[in-house]
């Protein structure tokens, strides 16, 4: 068995796995992104390893890397797949609505115009996001009209074109606190609360981590989550919303994990491994991603309402 | 290990450098990125892109 981590920088849960690795005696390279060249046509240098651990910081390296290792069939965590669908909102809340997963509402608007109509439509306030982005980075809750149209204007001139895919999310009065919880393949292992005065709860943005207990019913709408967005190593936000019950909102594919092994008393670096070397061992076959779409038909979704 | 910051010339020891990691200056507060780690290198860390997150 051998194994490779694709990474961009160290951060502490790269040197966590990177320590469980040395711990466990599991032979594997480190592969800085900024260091590769892919020759497509020759895949020999790859081939040498049973699975490939995927860290980068970098949505787009990292999708690029995973598309072109999957072509080659070289097993990945996660796959091509889970990370087009979880790197870009619009199609995470697609995927998730698709599979019948109960989420956040969700509009798409392609112009200002437009998206204000869509935001009016839900009532203020609502919350704007930009499709590709993360660690809670400029999210905007919109309380009215004037707000609405400075960001639209905003996002329209000064944003690259993705800004001007314009999604915007019901505001979910939740009770100060979303739950991370961390789903690696069947199994919810582990789940926190971010808690925080602001809105945004992201501990990137100085939510603070608590336990959460993974209930029955949480585990059942977080592995529901992981599913619908191909499944592997996923971390899922959910809310809470006092008449729906648990939503999901968010799926990461890179998912960060420092705040959470102390807190929840999970080691989720050791779980990782756990899963990377079943995949590399052939034991668990992520799906297979040759349509680089959004063909799951393959995906057995677990029936919310049984 | 030991070296100095590039950004405000402060000494930096670090117990376990590994390559690639990010540290920060306990001086200036810059984010800095383990280039070599024998002898010890630091450079400015790159900064965070549109693209970055989990």
């Amino acid at each position: 068995m051998k194994l490779a981590v694709l990474y961009s920088r160290v951060r502490v849960e790269e040197k966590l796995l990177f320590e469980m690795l040395d711990a466990r005696g599991i032979a594997y390279d480190k592969i800085d992104d900024r260091d590769v060249v892919f020759d497509l046509h020759d895949s020999s240098a790859w081939r040498q390893y049973d699975v490939i651990l995927e860290r980068c910081i970098n949505h787009s390296r990292a999708l690029s890397a995973l598309k072109i290792l999957n072509d080659w069939g070289i097993p990945t965590v996660n796959t091509a797949y889970v990370a087009d669908v979880c790197g870009n909102k619009l199609v995470t809340s697609s995927a998730l609505v698709r599979a019948g997963v109960p989420s956040t509402r969700i509009k798409i608007a392609f112009t200002p115009e437009s998206a204000v109509k869509a935001i009016e439509e839900f009532g203020y306030p609502v919350v704007l996001k930009p499709a590709i982005g993360s660690w809670g980075r400029l999210l905007s809750k919109i309380n009215d009209r004037d707000a609405a149209e400075t960001v639209l204007e905003h996002k329209e001139v000064l944003g690259s074109f993705h800004h001007s895919i314009f999604y915007v999310q019901e505001y979910i009065k939740k009770p100060g606190r979303d739950i991370r919880a961390f789903v690696i393949g069947d199994e919810t292992i582990a789940a926190i609360y971010r808690s925080s005065a602001h809105w945004i709860t992201n501990t990137a943005r100085g939510g603070q981590a608590s336990k959460c207990q993974v209930t029955p019913e949480l585990n059942k709408i977080c592995v529901a989550a992981a599913h619908a967005v191909g499944g592997g190593v996923l971390a899922v936000d959910i809310l809470e919303d006092s008449e729906r019950g648990f939503l999901a909102n968010e799926v990461n594919y890179t998912m960060e994990f420092r705040n959470s092994i102390a807190t929840t008393g999970v080691d989720i670096p050791n779980r990782i491994l756990d899963y990377v070397l079943a995949v590399g061992r052939g034991e668990i076959k992520p799906l297979e991603n040759s349509d680089f779409g959004f063909q799951i038909s393959d995906l057995k979704t677990p029936n919310l309402n049984s | 290990m030991t070296t100095n910051c590039p950004e405000c010339d402060c000494e930096i020891t670090l117990a376990k450098p590994i390559k690639g990691e990010i540290v920060v200056c306990p001086d200036c507060g810059t984010e800095l990125e383990v280039l070599e780690t024998n002898p010890l290198e630091l450079a400015l860390a790159p900064q965070e892109e549109e693209d970055w997150g989990e």
